[in-house]
């Protein structure tokens, strides 16, 4: 069954709601001091009991981060960041120690994952206890605010040589692994929000797929800021080594506050020869209310790096959270035939911004890339789409196609697409396709005129303009996100 | 079942319908013809309550209850249907997708269960088949790259599903073949019955000859200038509107 035809129903469901991810919980955090200093970076580094070479590798990026601006070419406008006043740490005091089991996880935690909709009971999906029979069998690294509390289903992906952990625990387990790999799709000098991630970063996934393996279930973070003041600076790396195959998913949430909270990630992603990567996230940081105050900045660099013949990673992503998204996933496409694609959808109502896009560099002969990006705009709200594809002189018969569609709801929001194209090789070929549209009267009338609500019409509508990317998700993420699309644009209209 | 009383509305500050008046009983078919622009679209928009058509005077009551006073959505529920002159594109959605929230939207509203995936496409599949029309289409996205007769098709497939107490037909035979049209005309005749009316706009007395009606009116500049038996039909087709005037003379 088409997931749309669920969407309306689960809509209709929790259309009192407005952000049903709003609560916090009451649970005692170990905190670090506000501010931003060297001695913050050694306190983090510490507590996750780090060895030398991480810690220096951090003070690099702290001193080289004092010398950096602010970056201002993106489309979005808010007041300057105090990064002094944040908390730079913040943990469950629980989970001072991760724990081992599930059953040492604090019940408070595991409450509010329960809430969130995330399966971390894997005992009873394992033992077929009922109720849970039916969950999908997703392995989940739960991160809340700085740490991982929980990653589930870790010893059957041993079995297949899979790692599967929290990247503190890769730091002490893998240090060979992280060391060779952490930093070199995103270097520390990269960016600024980036830099100031390998300084201060708390927590974050890590994935190593062996050469061959195809990871036999999905594997996914979800993301939860809880604590007030905290910024939440996580780091994903994911290495797929030869032919193999990992689908990776991203959720997030945050509570309602008044203030705006920062959310600076970095995730790298590896392919090798044959490997492929499919990296899919769904967006949905509160966004602040509807006169704009509060909610999170997303400011993520997230990037990929197609080292191998044959490689390929896929982006997808539903922004439908976040009071600011500056956001491009990218593709490094190095070796020969390997493949990049970025299928985005960002939606944006009320005081939201979103600059978002991707970047394609060909470098490899025969490289292929194919960029589909929705952008939804409703209330007040801005969307740019900005992307960049870059052939360089060697990529002998690169290809790329982009295509960016816009839909505007309402005449006070703004839709733009800022494409750079740079190609130094003849034989490439490029093509990029843009439109906008306003949401139909037409549309809207003949739904009603059927029967259905103008908040389900817009549902419908908006999720049938978007399809071309939603059908990249999982399954059983694409019906999450079809409700969020639905949600995100309630009171949009009429 | 339908009373419409003196019924004025507006278009963009323009007067279109001036004072329309017609009694449709249960059972009833009324066809309307009339000159291009004389109206009849706006009517049935103006009928299924669409935004921007600004009632200025009159009333219309539909089973006893203020039509006027209802959201288009809702005048769906109740069971008014309007089959679009010209139908619209949805892309991305899939024709069954569509149908199935909006037949679960009319149920709820008629305190009918909801049907489940197998229930639906068990309904829509023989709805389909009776229209000639197979599973390919019933998937495809909404009227999207349909021909012009298809997506007449598909309005009377969703005409079909929603079995509405008063459907409006505007200009459903236009684009039509000559076997398209039998087969629709067949569609609309077997939802005939004492408890549905219909009101049919149409150009073509040939309609009129698959879709008998028990009354013909002629809309002519906003007003029902001559109402008759099916005959009229016959006679409009070898005079035409002449003796009505034109549209200074309104
Ligand atoms: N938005 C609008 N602004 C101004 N005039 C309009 C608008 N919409 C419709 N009209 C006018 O209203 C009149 C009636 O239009 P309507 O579509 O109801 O005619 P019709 O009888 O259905 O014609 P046809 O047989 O060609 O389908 C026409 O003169 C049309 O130009
Ligand atoms: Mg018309």
């Amino acid at each position: 069954m088409a997931a749309t035809e669920q969407t309306v129903e689960q809509v209709r469901a929790v259309t009192e709601q407005k952000y049903k991810y709003g609560f916090t919980t009451e649970i005692e955090s170990d905190l670090a001091p506000k501010g931003l200093n060297e001695d913050i970076v050694r306190f983090i580094s510490a507590k996750k009991g780090e060895p030398e070479w991480l810690l220096e590798w951090r003070l690099q990026a702290y001193r080289h981060w004092l010398t950096m601006e602010e970056p201002t070419w993106a489309m979005v406008d808010f007041p300057k960041i105090d990064y002094q006043d944040s908390h730079y740490y913040s943990a469950p005091k629980a989970a001072k120690d991760k724990p081992q089991s599930l059953d040492e996880v604090d019940p408070e935690l595991l409450k509010t994952y329960e809430k969130l909709g995330i399966p971390l009971k894997e005992q009873a999906i394992l033992a077929g206890v009922a109720g849970a029979g039916d969950m999908p069998a997703i392995a989940v690294d739960a991160v809340f605010d700085s740490v991982s509390v929980a990653t589930t289903f870790k010893k059957k992906l041993e079995e297949k040589g899979i790692i599967f952990c929290s990247i503190s625990e890769a730091v002490r387990e893998h240090p060979e692994l992280v060391r060779k790999y952490m930093g070199s799709v995103v270097p520390y000098s990269d960016n600024y929000y980036a830099t100031l991630n390998c300084a201060v970063f708390t927590d974050g996934s890590f994935v190593y797929i062996p050469k061959g393996v195809r990871c036999p279930m999905e594997l996914s973070t979800y993301f939860r800021i809880n604590a007030s003041n905290t910024g939440q600076f996580e780091r994903t790396l994911i290495i797929a080594d030869e032919g193999s195959y990992v689908s990776y998913l991203e959720g997030c949430t945050a509570p309602m506050r008044d203030e705006n909270q920062l959310h600076a990630a970095v995730v790298e992603l590896v392919a090798m020869d044959d490997a492929t990567i499919k990296y899919s996230t769904v967006q949905n940081w509160y966004p602040g209310d509807e006169n704009g105050k509060g909610g999170i900045y997303n400011f993520v660099t997230k990037r990929g790096a197609c080292r191998g013949r044959n490689s390929k990673i896929s982006w997808t992503q539903v922004e439908t959270g976040s009071a600011i998204t500056w956001k491009y996933p990218s593709c490094i496409l190095q070796g020969d035939n390997s493949v990049g694609e970025f299928y985005s959808v960002a939606i944006t109502n009320n005081y939201q911004q979103a600059d978002t896009g991707t970047k394609m560099i060909h470098i490899g002969k025969n490289t292929r890339s194919t960029i589909v990006a929705k952008g939804i705009s409703a209330g007040k709200a801005q969307s740019t789409y900005r992307g960049l594809v870059r052939i360089l002189p060697k990529a002998e018969g690169a290809r790329n196609h982009t295509q960016c569609d816009s839909l505007l709801i309402g005449d006070k929001c703004g839709a733009h697409t800022v494409p750079y194209i740079e190609s130094r090789n003849r034989t490439a070929r490029v093509e990029h396709e843009a439109t906008t549209a306003k949401i139909s009267e037409d549309q809207l009338f003949y739904c009603r005129a059927r029967g259905l609500s103008q908040e389900d019409a817009v549902g419908l509508i908006v999720n049938g303009f978007c399809r071309e990317v939603l059908k990249e998700l999982p399954m059983e993420f694409a019906v999450e996100a079809q409700k969020l699309v639905a949600i995100s644009l309630e009171g949009s209209v009429g | 079942m339908l009373e419409i009383k003196n019924l004025h509305a507006t278009v963009d500050g323009k007067e279109i319908l001036k004072g329309i008046n017609l009694t449709i009983n249960p059972g009833e078919v009324h066809a309307i013809m009339g000159p291009n622009g004389s109206g009849k679209s706006t009517l049935s928009y103006v009928l299924a309550g669409r935004d921007g058509y600004e009632v200025t005077g009159g009333s219309v009551t539909f089973q006893g209850k203020d039509l006027l006073a209802m959201e288009a959505e809702e005048r769906a529920a109740e069971g008014v249907f309007l089959a679009f002159q010209y139908p619209v594109e949805i892309p991305g959605v899939s024709n069954t997708t569509f149908l199935k929230t909006a037949l679960n939207a009319v149920r709820k509203h008629r305190g009918l269960p909801e049907l489940d995936a197998m229930q639906f496409l068990k309904l829509i599949r023989a709805k389909a088949k009776s229209l000639n029309m197979n599973d390919d289409m019933i998937k495809r996205a909404v009227n999207v790259g349909f021909s012009g007769g298809e997506k007449k098709r598909n309005d009377i497939l969703q005409m079909a599903m929603l079995e509405p107490g008063f459907a409006i037909l505007d200009e459903t035979d236009s684009g039509l073949d000559i076997d398209a049209l039998k087969l629709v005309a067949d569609g609309v005749n077997s939802l005939r019955g004492p408890e549905r009316s219909m009101l049919v706009i149409t150009h073509y007395q040939r309609l009129l000859s698959y879709i008998v009606p028990d009354h013909v009116h002629v809309l002519a500049y906003g007003k029902i200038v001559r109402s008759g038996g099916k005959e009229l039909a016959l006679e409009l087709e070898a005079k035409g509107y002449a003796e009505f005037g034109s549209p200074e003379a309104a």
